[in-house]
């Protein structure tokens, strides 16, 4: 029988991967986003399986708001992404420097 | 039994495709991983019983952010030979960090709080229940000014996506559409007598 414990260790090795994934890509910005979705994507199999276990519809709701956020975060942070890449020709994490005191 | 299969399949693939995402050397294929990675996703949801989740990260996920990315992975010439450089220097801290978190995650799942037997495995609702007509309830009274909020969010975002990337080039020539509408007959036209 499928219970709770499965779906968090699920959502544990996503979540895993995704930090790992911060670390490992200090080259690409874009990989970097989508470490968020999947950490975030974590997040969502954790809220989801809670709301099913629990008999809660609120935690379904909650993922909502969850992709909601995400969904603009990626958008602003694409948008700057290809606003920085106009003027530096690069989307490298080492050239984003130009902010430090 | 059956739905032990489709778990077990599900939770594999997603994970499977969560290392494709950091380890693919084209970050495209990052996108597709991820891409695969959803759907899956969405199959737990369905397990789960949360069929409007499901739909809506296949639809808003997959549809638009991810084909977002695709764009911009379009986009941007990315030189590939240089954006692996590196990538082993931070494999040790970042490895033993999140080999750390996974371990203490796992550990907290597993430690009987939420075993069988503390939480009851639940069967699932009957087909009488309609997981989105019971959603748009709650959504729409219990948590009615979060949903206000993130309306704006996206309405904010929505901004400021377009105001980042929107440039004025110098070097064309635009109409200037308030003037051209305001523009009257006095100010163009001169009408002449002519003597006959």
């Amino acid at each position: 029988m499928i219970g709770l414990t499965h779906y968090l260790i699920v959502a544990a090795a996503l979540f895993s991967l995704g930090v790992i994934g911060l670390f490992l890509n200090r080259k690409n910005v874009i990989v970097i986003l989508m470490c968020i979705e999947l950490i975030l994507l974590a997040v969502n199999i954790n809220f989801v399986a809670f709301s099913h276990y629990l008999q809660d519809l609120s935690g379904q709701i909650f993922v909502f708001f969850v992709l909601t956020v995400a969904a603009s975060e990626i958008a602003v942070g694409l948008a700057i992404l290809v606003a920085f890449y106009r003027t530096r020709r690069s989307i490298e994490i080492e050239d984003m420097n130009s902010l430090q005191g | 039994m059956i739905e032990a299969f489709f778990f077990y399949v599900f939770a594999l693939m997603s994970v499977v495709a969560g290392a494709g995402v950091i380890l693919a050397r084209n970050t495209m294929f990052s996108v597709m991983w991820l891409i695969f990675c959803f759907f899956n996703a969405a199959g737990l949801f369905f397990m789960l019983d949360a069929e409007f989740l499901g739909i809506i990260l296949i639809l808003v996920y997959v549809g638009a952010v991810m084909v977002l990315f695709m764009f911009v992975v379009m986009m941007l010439e990315l030189n590939k030979a240089k954006l692996r450089e590196g990538f082993l220097q931070y494999l040790p801290t970042g490895g033993m960090i999140a080999f750390i978190l996974m371990i203490e995650f796992i550990a907290a799942a597993s430690s009987g709080v939420f075993s069988n037997e503390a939480i009851m495995a639940v069967g699932h609702l009957g087909k009488e229940v309609n997981n989105t007509v019971e959603i748009g309830k709650m959504l729409y009274t219990q948590y009615l000014l979060g949903f206000e909020v993130a309306a704006i969010i996206l309405l904010v975002a929505l901004v400021g996506a377009i105001v980042l990337t929107l440039r004025t080039r110098d070097d064309v020539k635009y109409q200037n559409i308030s003037r051209q509408v305001n523009v009257r007959k006095e100010d163009r036209m001169k009408i002449v007598k002519v003597k006959l």
